[in-house]
């Protein structure tokens, strides 16, 4: 196992750097540079000017510039933000716990609500939940989320009142886990609905494929309960491709959470990204780029080892 | 010859069976047909301002009402409907041209070049791409044709991976083989003997593709980072909406837009599927 863990490390390195180094250069001829804001500044001269960019090795080649900036990253260094002037690192990690759990919410409500129909729907073919799961999974991929936003704020809060239009908490009040939940709910149900529909066809048609193996026929004239056969024997061993497909959906959500956070206020990433956009902030929308790409590579990581716990064979190759 | 003609037959029999996607297929001809040939028959533009009815509910001045700066909601209803679909065809055929390429000469000629294009896919499907879009948009300056040429760049990767995966099986075949042997080009192979073999399954990714991108617009001009204002999309027009004033009292602003992109969605997925269905009815979900 720890040598399956490894290799998979180690592919994720270059990809990493790839990422890296793409990012950079895109800052590198976007951005003009930092002093720009300087340049405009009449009571600082142009001398001045040149010795800060001479300071921050601005005249250096580019691979030197990577590779100063490289070392920055990995002892936690991003530079500051031109807006605020905080530790664009310190504004990271505010922002990332916020959307991490946004994301594992909505995968969560995504599951709750797949599972239960992607395994009727496979059990009963063509019967009523075969056709729910169906108008269900054709809804999840046709709806952009703002609109599926809009709409639940109109409901839920603007008619019924029930729910907060946006935030993480009620504001000036305590922060409760209660209140967390409350704010939670709407952004949740929107991102996880994204995933609904095509999470529902993989574990139906997953499903489908196993229970026409052998297995499945002995357990059952083993006379197991049929909760026990379709748990445990049918569901665990259709649960490899499912996972597999949630994992490589974590990039889309973590995108699609910037349309959510920004209609809901959620204070995530997604929010820190769009401010930064507007006000040009370079150092801020670098840094959420690549910390979006490393959560992805630990996410995808993170499904390649569960991948080998569900299946020793894949681990043992 | 005759063999094509049959297959091709029982494809669009089993496709007309497919009644979802007849119906996805009559719904998207006539948004199509709408957004293309109405606008220049309406009393107004998409730009339009008309100083006497602000926020003004559906009246038969205006059949869907106004904005909030009194534009006629029909007319940017249709008039965005030609930006979103304009913008989901062409990036479509963007990431079509560059990935097509980069995953068949992947697939054919191995080595290096095939190391390159798919460690390039690993990095481009590792960034969240509505993240990179962003942030691409942001350097470039919202417009629709950044928005067009930025969503079809990135849209490379699934089809270079699509193709690669097919082209990897089918140059394996005899006919490959037999067509090596007799000495045919390079050229030759790529375009007569693998390609017409690879490229079915594209289709069904193509029309997937065009959905998508039509909501990545939607999304960016949703967040002001698409399409621009006076220009109309239909991303744009729900970007006003995200006060709960109009969401309480101006239905007829944001719901239109939001329902009619929901159809078309709908629409071309209903295509896809029933597209993906009549292909290889073995791998059909319903």
């Amino acid at each position: 196992m720890r040598k399956y863990v490894l290799k998979r490390l180690i592919i994720a390195i270059p990809t990493f750097l790839g990422i890296t180094l793409l990012v950079f250069a895109l800052c590198y001829n976007a951005t003009g540079s930092p002093l720009e804001l300087l340049l405009s500044d009449p009571n600082i001269s142009e001398a001045e000017v040149a010795r800060r960019a001479e300071e921050l090795g601005l005249n250096d080649p580019f691979h030197i510039q990577y590779f100063s900036w490289l070392k920055n990253f990995f002892c936690g260094n991003l530079g500051y933000s031109y807006r605020t002037n905080q530790a664009v690192m310190e504004m990271l990690m505010e922002a990332l716990w916020p959307t991490v759990l946004l994301t594992l919410s909505a995968v969560l409500v995504a599951c709750l609500i797949s599972f239960p129909l992607g395994i009727q729907s496979a059990r009963h073919q063509n019967g009523i939940w075969d056709t729910i799961s169906s108008v269900f999974s054709f809804l999840s991929t046709s709806t952009p989320s703002f609109f599926l936003a809009l709409v639940f704020l109109s409901i839920f809060s603007v008619h019924f009142g029930w729910l907060p239009i946006g935030g993480m908490y009620d504001t000036g009040k305590d922060a409760t886990f209660l209140s967390l939940l409350r704010h939670l709910i709407m952004p949740a149900c929107v991102l996880g609905s994204t995933l609904i529909g095509s999470l529902i066809q993989y574990i139906r048609s997953s499903m489908l494929e196993v229970m026409g193996e052998d297995y499945v026929r002995t357990a059952r004239s083993k006379g197991l309960k049929e909760r026990v056969v379709v748990i445990k024997h049918i569901l665990r061993n259709s649960l490899i491709p499912v996972v597999t497909y949630l994992g490589m959906e974590i990039p889309l959500l973590m995108g699609g959470a910037v349309v959510t956070e920004q209609v809901f206020s959620w204070p995530g990433l997604g929010n820190l990204m769009l401010k930064s956009i507007n006000s040009r902030d370079y150092p801020v929308i670098m840094g959420v780029t690549i910390i979006t790409a490393v959560a992805v590579l630990l996410f995808n990581l993170l499904t390649d080892l569960f991948y080998g716990v569900l299946d020793p064979r894949i681990r043992h190759n | 010859m005759t063999q094509k003609r049959t297959e091709w037959r029982n494809f669009l029999k089993r496709f007309r069976k497919n009644k979802l996607a007849v119906f996805g297929l009559i719904v998207l001809v006539l948004i199509t047909l709408a957004v293309l040939i109405v606008p220049p028959f309406l009393p107004y533009d998409e730009a339009q301002i008309d100083a006497a009815a602000f926020n003004s509910p559906p009246s038969a001045q205006h059949l869907l009402g106004t904005d909030t700066t009194g534009r006629d909601v029909l007319a940017r209803l249709l008039y965005g409907g030609r930006v979103s679909l304009f913008v989901g065809v062409i990036s479509t055929l963007i990431s079509v041209v560059i990935g097509i390429p980069l995953g068949l000469l992947a697939a054919f000629y191995r080595g290096w070049f095939e190391t390159l294009v798919m460690r390039a896919t690993d990095i481009f499907m590792t960034i969240p791409s509505t993240i990179l879009i962003l942030f691409l948009v942001s350097m470039f300056g919202p417009s629709i044709v950044t928005v067009t040429v930025v969503i079809g760049v990135l849209g490379w990767t699934k089809f270079a991976r699509q193709i690669y995966g097919t082209v990897l099986s089918v140059r394996e075949k005899d006919y490959v083989e037999g067509g090596k042997a007799i000495g045919q080009r390079d050229s030759v192979i790529i375009t007569r003997y693998i390609l017409p073999n690879a490229i079915a399954p594209i289709f069904i990714s193509i029309t997937f593709r065009i959905a998508s991108a039509i909501i990545l617009e939607s999304s960016l001009s949703f967040l002001g980072m698409g399409v621009q204002m006076p220009a109309a999309s239909w991303g744009n027009m729900l970007y006003n909406a995200q006060s709960i004033s109009i969401l309480k009292n101006c239905q007829w602003m944001w719901l239109p837009p939001g329902l009619v992109l929901m159809l078309t969605i709908l629409s071309i997925n209903f295509i896809g599927n029933g597209l993906r269905d009549a292909l290889d009815p073995k791998t059909s979900i319903r």
